[in-house]
């Protein structure tokens, strides 16, 4: 497996206190990887370090072969690195349409791929096509979230880095992330993903990184942690 | 009481003022624009400003004395503003962003200062004229009104409207809007926001260059024409909610109309006052401003 996205031992600080202290993890092309872990472990700022929007202190994030630790984030953004963040940052008053465009507006991408990609999530959220003039700011929480990863699919990334987006959804929206989630896998869309719902981690990854104080404790097969729920006990609590 | 103040204001006045007021109020409106983008957007309140705005007129004068044409003279002055816009951001404010507010009111308000002091230098202090396009007039009641005023009030609505136009439905629009919303998400959507944020003092500053070279033959042009303004304009974004396009500009109109009817009592000098206390008003009762509601 070649790496798509490696993590080599990033380090980061708020104020005094070490958030990350030396994570390290592997993403494959197309692959999708879990990443749990308990509330302030350092999950979310994992993916804030890849994407750059945290500068890592040590340590180093290699994309396709090449580092891009310290590069602006809208440069990682077009190298092919999408990032939806956990409270979402939909911007309230642009419309659905122009939250997509957004990142469907560069360079490099014609009339026509533009017409198509918007077709294209527009049919797997059908619910973003009927309110495409409306405001971000006034889509349901579960919209929101749709809204949030169709617009990271806008910049036809090769990973897509989800945080928490089933978060405070109704258990329909849950399944409905789910099978985003195997659509982008389908694709050939690697996708980390930080989760608290360990059930639905461990149906749609390969392999999870279970994180504790900043730092990877365990690492494991799905499979392995879906037969044997002890060492999700161990780093989960439940 | 009322009606016998009403009885003593003919009808003509009040009309001769209500045009007054709307020509002052898109010129305001047109500085205030460029201000509110400005602070929309990086929360940089830009002192600066109303210098733009006096630098933009003496390139106007210089221009018009070199080609005669007063519209090269717009176009041209606009556009070198603009260049001296996108300077000033790289070279003062880029390296201050996300400090303290404060460290960039100081670091543009000294700025005001130098560019000020180097127009007065450059220049001297006796006021330079700009000869308006045409000089017709026509027949208001007992006045003999220039037609070069309402040029100017539709051109600054035409330059406002154009401005509109393009973050409405321009790609650099939408990036722009983005990154007035959210700057982090922005980046993340791969929308180069450094550039943006270049891009937009430099058009915010060629407005107000635009604004300087239009009101140009009203008044004279000297070092210190941008201050009255800025103050002015202040007022505005204050009143219309900070950073909000829409606001600001029925602001501007509100608030000269608002000081041209209180002339009819006052001298204008002091009518002035009308701005100051609808300001005081407006922060006591109403801080995010009178037009909060309007989208921005």
């Amino acid at each position: 497996m070649t790496a798509l996205l490696k993590v080599e031992d990033i380090h980061t600080y708020y104020g005094k206190s070490h958030i990350l202290d030396g994570i390290s993890l592997e993403v494959g092309t197309g692959e999708v990887v879990g990443l749990l872990g308990r509330n302030g472990v350092g999950k979310s700022t994992t993916l804030k370090a890849i994407a750059g929007l945290v500068h890592p202190s040590a340590g180093q994030v290699v994309f396709e072969g090449r580092p891009i630790t310290g590069l602006p984030a809208h440069r990682i953004a077009r190298q092919g690195i999408a990032y939806v963040p956990e409270d979402r940052r939909i911007f309230p008053l642009l419309t659905v349409t122009e939250n997509l465009r957004t990142g469907l507006d560069r360079h490099g991408v014609g009339k026509a791929r533009k017409v198509e990609l918007l077709d294209k999530v527009y049919a797997y959220f059908p619910v973003l096509a009927e309110r495409r003039q409306q405001p971000g700011g006034t889509l349901s929480g579960g919209e929101q979230q749709m809204l949030a990863i169709a617009r990271a699919m806008m910049l036809e990334p090769k990973i897509i880095l989800l945080d928490e987006p089933t978060e405070g959804l109704m258990p329909r929206m849950v399944s409905q992330i789910r099978e985003i989630i195997d659509v982008l896998h389908g694709e050939g869309v690697a996708v980390l993903l930080v989760e608290q719902n360990v059930p639905l981690t461990l149906e749609a990854s390969e392999r999870v990184y279970l994180i504790e104080k900043g730092v990877v404790r365990h690492h494991a097969a799905s499979a392995t942690l879906r037969a044997d729920d002890a060492v999700i006990h161990q780093y989960m609590g439940v | 009481m009322l009606h016998s103040v009403l009885h003593a204001i003919p009808f003509d006045q009040i009309l001769i003022q209500t045009i007054n007021g709307i020509v002052t109020g898109m010129i305001l409106a047109l500085v205030a624009s460029g201000l509110t983008l400005i602070f929309g957007i990086m929360d940089v309140v830009n002192f600066a400003h109303g210098e733009l705005f006096m630098l933009g007129a003496y390139a106007g004068v210089l221009i018009l004395s070199a080609t005669g044409s007063f519209w090269l003279a717009l176009v041209c002055a606009s556009l070198l503003i603009a260049l001296l816009g996108a300077a000033i951001y790289l070279v003062t404010l880029r390296p201050l962003l996300g400090r303290d507010p404060l460290t960039t009111i100081l670091a543009t308000f000294g700025l005001s200062l130098v560019l000020q002091n180097y127009a007065l230098w450059q220049f001297g202090p006796v006021a330079r004229k700009i000869q308006e396009p045409f000089t017709g007039h026509f027949v208001l009641f007992y006045l003999e009104y220039p037609w070069y005023r309402l040029v100017i009030a539709f051109l600054a609505a035409a330059i406002i409207a154009a401005l509109w136009l393009f973050l409405k439905f321009g790609t650099y629009g939408i990036w722009i809007r983005a990154t007035t919303q959210d700057r982090i998400m922005a980046e993340a959507m791969g929308i180069p926001v450094p550039w943006v944020l270049t891009a937009v003092f430099a058009i915010g500053s060629g407005m107000a260059a635009a604004s300087g070279v239009l009101f140009g033959p009203l008044v004279g042009v000297n070092y210190a024409m941008g201050t009255d303004w800025v103050l002015k304009a202040f007022i505005v974004v204050v009143v219309g909610g900070m950073g909000n396009l829409g606001g600001s500009i029925l602001a501007a109109i509100f608030i000269s109309l608002l000081e041209a009817y209180a002339s009819l009592w006052v001298s204008p000098a002091q009518a002035v006052i009308v701005s100051f206390v609808v300001l005081i008003l407006t922060l006591l009762f109403r801080p995010t401003g009178l037009f909060a509601s309007t989208p921005r």
